[in-house]
């Protein structure tokens, strides 16, 4: 069974219909990738998915449970974490803090602080940013600032993480490090759901990606098979 | 640094609150009269000021509502003042004051920045003048008289208002949900995808911010002895905490109680000695302070710490 499902997921912005009518599934300990040119209606799938965007129509539905319309919190509470195409970190407040709210409000048992302190000094070293975890959030890079988001996500303990462009503005030693990462959250038992545009991370570390093109899915596949799509080079490419 | 220091010094700023507690208990017995007004006056604004502070300055909504939480509370004790004992009819205007909190805070707190100032600001006008019709149609009289008690009972119940909203911000601050508050105007979408219910919390801390303002006001209307809705809901109410909080510096809550300390206090003098230009005074010094002390009084002492202990710099 898949861990998160979508049918017939619409959105309009007005007259623009955002997403339109599209399928999805994502299972469990896969890691999927969502590619697309911009404007394409990946940001806005997420958008979806996690509760900041309603569908007009269709269904999502979270290991079985019917997920859509619910607000952003209670879907992170039930296991579904992200991080954000333009970076949303707490900027004023020190990094272990970020992380900490992760643990203290997302998880879906509630923990103690000191018990939230000791997980997000864990998971600011898993993701290697141990040495400043008393730096604010803005005064960190935009790689580190990245990370941070991927730890404070990681902190909600889910069991599907969605990635807006991590390794987008990031120079090739950080993306490797990204990519690296992801494997790592992966081998955790975590389900990812990425979008991307550096197609040499996501060929290489995706199981199976999608493809979305004007709100309309227009490919899936294994890399191989995306790669080598008439379709998929024509929407890129031009024909 | 050994442990002894270190405890002392965990110890000194509750052994120092503890004695300034004890100093403002005995304050009436030592100098009665004009001293107890003039300080129940500061106390008043203090709560005023920490009360917004308490919602206001880790959000980044900016309300201009307590007049009309403090409002309500003066309305409360105009109405049951003489009906029920003090206390009751103090928690009741606290208690009022929140549930006009939750009803405006579930209506509105999905309104960002400027746009929930101006509705709030429209909320002060609005209830005024809901009032002042009412007690033409209905009572007949525009304001109303309060039994006047003695200035040291107004001056305990201020002082006690406030210890319960320095305690109340105290703890909120340091638990969880203060943390969340301060991510909440950070950020709140990215609040809201970590696990906060933003609405919920800005809701409820909200009406705990309203609760002391209406306690404030129901004990102020006795000092007022007269009232009407143009005495209870005064504007005024409503940019005062704002303009004491910022004169004081929001980034610590040491800042928004100096601020109103020093501002109350300065206001007074003022009045006093001069009574005609006292509000061009304070215009002058709030320009002054806006231009030269972006960060407050708490911004000034900082910087004067600094110059004596030398700087101190974090790296990345």
């Amino acid at each position: 069974m898949p861990i998160l499902e979508g049918e017939g997921v619409t959105k309009y912005f007005g007259g623009l219909a955002a997403v339109s009518n599209v399928d999805f599934y994502v299972d469990e300990g896969e890691i999927v990738g969502l590619i697309g040119p911009n404007g394409a209606g990946k940001t806005t799938l997420f958008n979806l998915i996690s509760g900041a965007l309603v569908p007009k129509s269709g269904v999502i539905r979270f290991q079985g449970a019917n997920i859509t319309g619910l607000k952003p919190h209670r879907i992170c509470k039930m296991g579904i974490a992200r991080t954000f195409q333009s970076v949303k970190v707490f900027a004023n407040m020190p990094a272990l803090e970020n992380v900490m709210l992760g643990s203290l409000f997302g998880a879906p048992n509630s923990v103690a602080p000191a018990e939230a302190v000791r997980e997000a000094t864990a998971l600011l070293d898993f993701v290697g940013l141990s040495a400043v975890g008393a730096t604010p959030a803005k005064d960190l890079t935009l790689a580190n600032q990245k990370r941070l988001e991927v730890a404070r996500a990681l902190a909600t303990k889910p069991k599907l993480l969605l990635l807006d462009e991590l390794m987008a503005g990031l120079n090739p030693t950080e993306t490797a490090e990204a990519m690296a990462l992801i494997t790592r959250i992966r081998d955790q038992g975590i389900t990812i759901f990425m979008i991307e545009h550096v197609m040499k991370a996501i060929m290489s570390v995706c199981d199976r990606i999608m493809v979305l093109h004007h709100g309309v899915k227009i490919a899936e596949g294994t890399p191989q098979e995306i790669a080598t799509s008439k379709k998929v080079i024509e929407v890129y490419l031009g024909e | 640094m050994n442990a002894v220091g270190v405890d002392l010094k965990k110890l000194r700023a509750p052994a120092l609150l503890l004695v300034l507690l004890l100093l403002l208990i005995a304050l009436p017995h030592a100098r009665p009269g004009y001293a107890v007004v003039l300080v129940y006056t500061i106390l008043m604004y203090i709560v005023l000021t920490v009360s917004w502070v308490l919602f206001s300055a880790p959000t980044g909504y900016v309300s201009l509502a307590p007049a009309a939480f403090f409002g309500v509370g003066i309305y409360t004790s105009a109405i049951l003042g003489m009906k029920l004992p003090l206390p009751v009819v103090i928690c009741i205007g606290g208690l009022a004051s929140a549930f006009l909190a939750l009803l405006v805070g579930a209506l509105t707190l999905r309104l960002k920045g400027i746009y929930f100032a101006i509705f709030t600001f429209g909320l002060v006008e609005l209830i005024k003048h809901f009032v002042l019709w009412y007690e033409l149609k209905y009572t007949g009289t525009r304001g109303r008289f309060l039994l006047p008690v003695g200035n040291n009972t107004i001056y305990y119940v201020m002082l006690a208002i406030l210890v319960a909203l320095l305690l109340t911000t105290y703890f909120i601050k340091r638990s969880k949900y203060g943390l969340a508050l301060q991510s909440i105007g950070e950020d709140e979408e990215a609040a809201a995808h970590t696990g906060i219910n933003v609405t919920l919390l800005k809701i409820i801390t909200f009406a705990i911010s309203a609760v002391f303002t209406g306690a404030a006001g129901a004990i102020w209307a006795i000092r007022l002895t007269y009232i009407d809705p143009y005495i209870a809901f005064d504007v005024n109410n409503s940019f005062m905490p704002v303009l004491m909080a910022i004169f004081g510096g929001l980034g610590q809550l040491y800042g928004p109680i100096l601020g109103a300390v020093v501002f109350s206090f300065l206001r007074e003098v003022l009045i006093t000695r001069f009574p005609y230009y006292y509000m061009l005074l304070i215009g002058t010094i709030l320009l002054v302070s806006i231009l030269y002390l972006p960060n407050g009084l708490v911004g000034l002492i900082q910087r004067w710490r600094r110059r004596i202990w030398g700087g101190q710099h974090a790296n990345t």
